[in-house]
């Protein structure tokens, strides 16, 4: 049986297939159908979206220790929130065998950053494996789980985005029978108390030793020797752009990217006259060769900025000599007007984001839909950093002055949720001045929709307990008259709130009421029009950013166009029609008013 | 069979149903015996922005991406992204867009306008362009959805799949009550396909 799979369909196969008993995350792209398809397709699976990654990690540990095969998934900057198990983990080993799944974004298309988390296996002193397509990302979850057996340790599997969103042809196989293990006590070994430690870090180092000696050996690296006097080497994606270009060159494909098999590298360089090393971003391989004193170069003719393409390598080859022409395009790009992503119709973060803007309060952003807030027309942001960075952002400013209007952090339902709750206890504690308006849209909307422990659904679909977020911040500490629920469809009562919270001493929290537009269901209430006659062409309207209203044909007086609103897009949120001085914009099936 | 390698660009705005569209050609592909690759991206870049998906198939298909400027087929369902993407199309291969218009916030200033006439300015540059009025057509057939449909049928005519792979594709990828007015769909585009050039 064969079917066509996404990278990290496949990889949710494979944890199928190898008999995973356990997987855990919290969404983010590019990872985030791993576990969705998990928990749609693979009953046999206890799945969980986890409040955020270092609780997915842990609890992927216990599924280890307590005998269970387990998989956790998580995107490149998910890996920092989940450090600290992970670099501790790397000590005790494993019972029943543990894969990590790190989804790096190069080229940031929906990410903060764009490290490179190869240097976190290497740093953990873990073994790391890369797949180059959606069938090697099936097998190399068994591959892993098997060599966190055998080696007795995680074992990460790192992704990009090209892999884990490209699709491709896959063999399916029935799933298998793992080794059976069971729950032991063993405190020496899974206890790190500094005594036990000390002990297990002779241990991590000992292992490292026997991995390299698999490097050496595994079938997971691949000479393709044709006899070519060019070498290359090369992992992940990067090995497809090099056979795109060169179908017969020689690769020496890394599938095992820590550790090295150096001395095998050693021979491959020393058995061509040309040897380049192809990697997406860091050169991470080109280092560890190098170091090794063996001569290969990379970096000089590939970028470590952004993703690489066949393009890209195509035009890098050439520099380097060994490429004759670089076919490039028959048309030059048109320099046209763009496209940015923006908040859909009838959001209701517009509504929280049209009155800060028209407050003119310092607002520290999170991660989320919301943060298109500070794209054009809306422009109303001052921080992105990570996950749950609004709060302890906001404190810092009002600790230090930084604005006379108070400070807000505006921070989503699963944000504050994942990180956010020791930020809100940060500023009851410490007695900030803060204003925190949770936009909860109940539901994790920017990675496609997932459940969260306020939405009332686990992942598998069950019914569960809902966070009151009232009733929560109202636990941390947050004084009752400081909590305020809003309609964010409300545009004066919204700036009302906020001025009226911005002005009181202490923490404040403001909740925004409404639901996401399209998850888990659309929402279309009553679509709204304009009524041209009565458009005076002010463009408020415009400002704030609905992908419904568009300009018509029609100039008003002053020379700027009317609007038109596409019915189909339009959800009947009002906020348009709220800020429309003259009145022009009316339900659908309301006629005009007799002026 | 064919031996080369054949590269299918879709391009839309978030919401229009490119990605629907790439995961029925590549299915197609695949049932033709092909290797079949696709790729495109998820997340932040879907709300409202360019949504673009590569398809790749021939006997051995390496990389998921198209080589910058050779793409054999260039599919849109808004006209302006069809020539935002022109410069991946071979000078010799088709676009086939949708004359739908979306004109975003972002366009409606003197600096970086909707262009007037995008469909003229791609044909002054190249033969092969097809031009159809996807989104009336689309709710005359009953359902603004039917748009990628639409062009699929239209592209098709260049394509050597059968009739019955498609089909067998639409069975599989579209819930089953809207099955049969895809089929109209993609018929219809097919005939629009034959009557405006020959290509």
């Amino acid at each position: 049986m064969k079917e066509i799979l996404s990278g990290n369909e496949a990889v949710a196969r494979g944890a199928y297939e190898a008999g995973v008993r356990l997987a855990a995350a919290y969404p983010g792209t590019p990872s985030t159908e791993i576990l969705e398809t998990i928990g749609a397709q693979y009953k046999s699976i206890y799945s969980e979206w986890s409040p955020n990654e270092k609780v997915a990690f842990e609890v992927g540990i216990g599924g280890s220790l307590g005998g269970g095969r387990s998989l956790v998934a998580m995107k490149h900057v998910g890996l920092n929130v989940a450090a600290d198990p992970f670099m501790t983990f790397a000590y005790t080993g494993v019972r029943a065998g543990f894969v990590l799944i790190s989804a790096d974004d190069p080229e940031m298309h929906s990410s903060q950053n764009e490290q490179d988390n190869r240097f976190f296996a290497k740093f953990a002193q873990i073994p790391f494996l890369e797949p180059s397509d959606s069938q090697e990302s099936k097998d190399f979850v068994k591959r892993a789980l098997e060599l966190s057996e055998q080696f007795d340790t995680p074992v990460m599997l790192r992704m990009t985005t090209r892999i884990s969103h490209s699709k491709g042809i896959v063999n399916l196989n029935d799933p298998i029978d793992p080794p059976k293990f069971e729950f032991e006590h063993d405190m020496p070994k899974y206890v790190m108390i500094p005594a036990n430690a000390k002990k297990r870090h002779i241990v991590v180092a000992e292992r490292l030793e026997k991995l390299r000696k698999f490097a050496e050996e595994t079938d997971l690296n691949i000479v393709e020797n044709n006899g070519s006097d060019i070498g290359f080497i090369t992992g992940g994606i990067a090995y497809q752009y090099v056979k795109d270009n060169l179908p017969d060159a020689d690769c020496f494909k890394l599938g095992l990217g820590f550790p090295l098999p150096l001395d095998k590298i050693r021979k491959f360089v020393s058995g061509h006259k040309h040897v380049l090393v192809v990697e997406e971003l860091e050169p991470y391989y080109e280092e560890i060769i190098n170091a090794a004193g063996i001569k290969v170069e990379g970096k000089k003719f590939f970028s470590r900025l952004g993703e690489l393409s066949p393009y890209k390598v195509a035009v890098g080859l050439k520099e380097a000599g060994l490429l004759k022409e670089v076919k490039g395009a028959d048309f030059q790009p048109e320099p046209i007007f763009p496209r940015p992503p923006i908040l859909c119709p009838g959001c209701p973060h517009r509504g929280a984001f049209m009155a800060l803007r028209k407050l003119k309060v310092p607002v520290t952003g999170d991660i989320g839909c919301y943060t298109l807030g500070v794209l054009p027309p809306l422009q109303t942001m001052d921080s992105c950093i990570c996950m749950g960075a609004s709060i302890g952002n906001a404190i810092g400013m009002d600790k230090v002055g930084a604005s006379d209007k108070g400070v807000v952090a505006v921070i989503g339902d699963s944000t504050f949720l994942h990180s956010g709750i020791t930020g809100l206890l940060d500023a009851v504690y410490n007695k900030s001045n803060i204003t925190i308006m949770i936009l909860d849209n109940r539901i994790t909307a920017m990675t496609g929709g997932q459940q969260h422990p306020s939405t009332g659904y686990t992942l598998m679909g069950e019914k569960t307990k809902q966070v009151d977020f009232a009733e929560l911040c109202k636990a941390l500490g947050v004084d009752e008259t400081n909590i305020r629920k809003i309609d964010p469809y409300d545009y004066q009562g919204t700036i009302d709130v906020i001025k009226e919270e911005t002005a009181k001493p202490g923490p404040s929290v403001i909740i925004t009421s409404r639901a996401c537009v399209l998850m888990p269901k659309r929402i279309i209430d009553r679509p709204y029009r304009v009524e041209l006659a009565d458009c005076n062409g002010c463009s408020a309207c415009f400002r704030i950013g609905c992908p419904a209203i568009y300009p018509s044909e029609e100039l008003a007086e002053n020379k700027l166009p009317k609007a038109m609103i596409d019915a189909t897009l339009c959800t009947g949120c009002t906020l348009c029609a709220q800020v429309c001085k003259p009145e022009a914009i009316i339900p659908v099936e309301q006629p005009a008013a007799v002026k | 069979m064919e031996n080369r390698t054949t590269n299918i660009l879709i391009v839309g705005v978030g919401g229009q149903g490119v990605l629907l569209a790439s995961e029925i050609l590549s299915d197609v592909a695949m049932k033709a015996g092909y290797d079949t690759k696709k790729s495109e991206v998820h997340g932040m870049s879907q709300r409202g922005g360019v949504v673009s998906s590569h398809v790749k198939y021939g006997p051995k298909v390496y990389s998921p991406i198209i080589p910058y400027g050779q793409a054999d087929i260039l599919i849109s369902f808004e006209q302006a992204e069809a020539l935002r993407a022109m410069d991946w199309i071979r000078k010799d291969g088709l676009i086939a867009t949708s004359t739908t218009r979306l004109i975003p916030p972002s366009a409606m200033n003197k600096d970086n306008p909707y262009p007037d006439d995008p469909v003229e300015m791609m044909r002054r540059k190249m033969k092969n362009v097809i031009a159809i009025n996807a989104d009336k057509i689309a709710l005359e057939l009953g359902n603004i959805r039917l748009v990628n449909t639409l062009l699929l049928g239209v592209i098709s005519s260049r394509l050597e799949f059968g009739k019955a792979v498609w089909e067998e594709s639409f069975r599989a990828r579209v819930k089953p009550q809207f099955v049969d007015i895809n089929l109209v769909a993609f018929a219809k585009g097919q005939q629009l396909a034959s009557a405006k050039v020959a290509v």
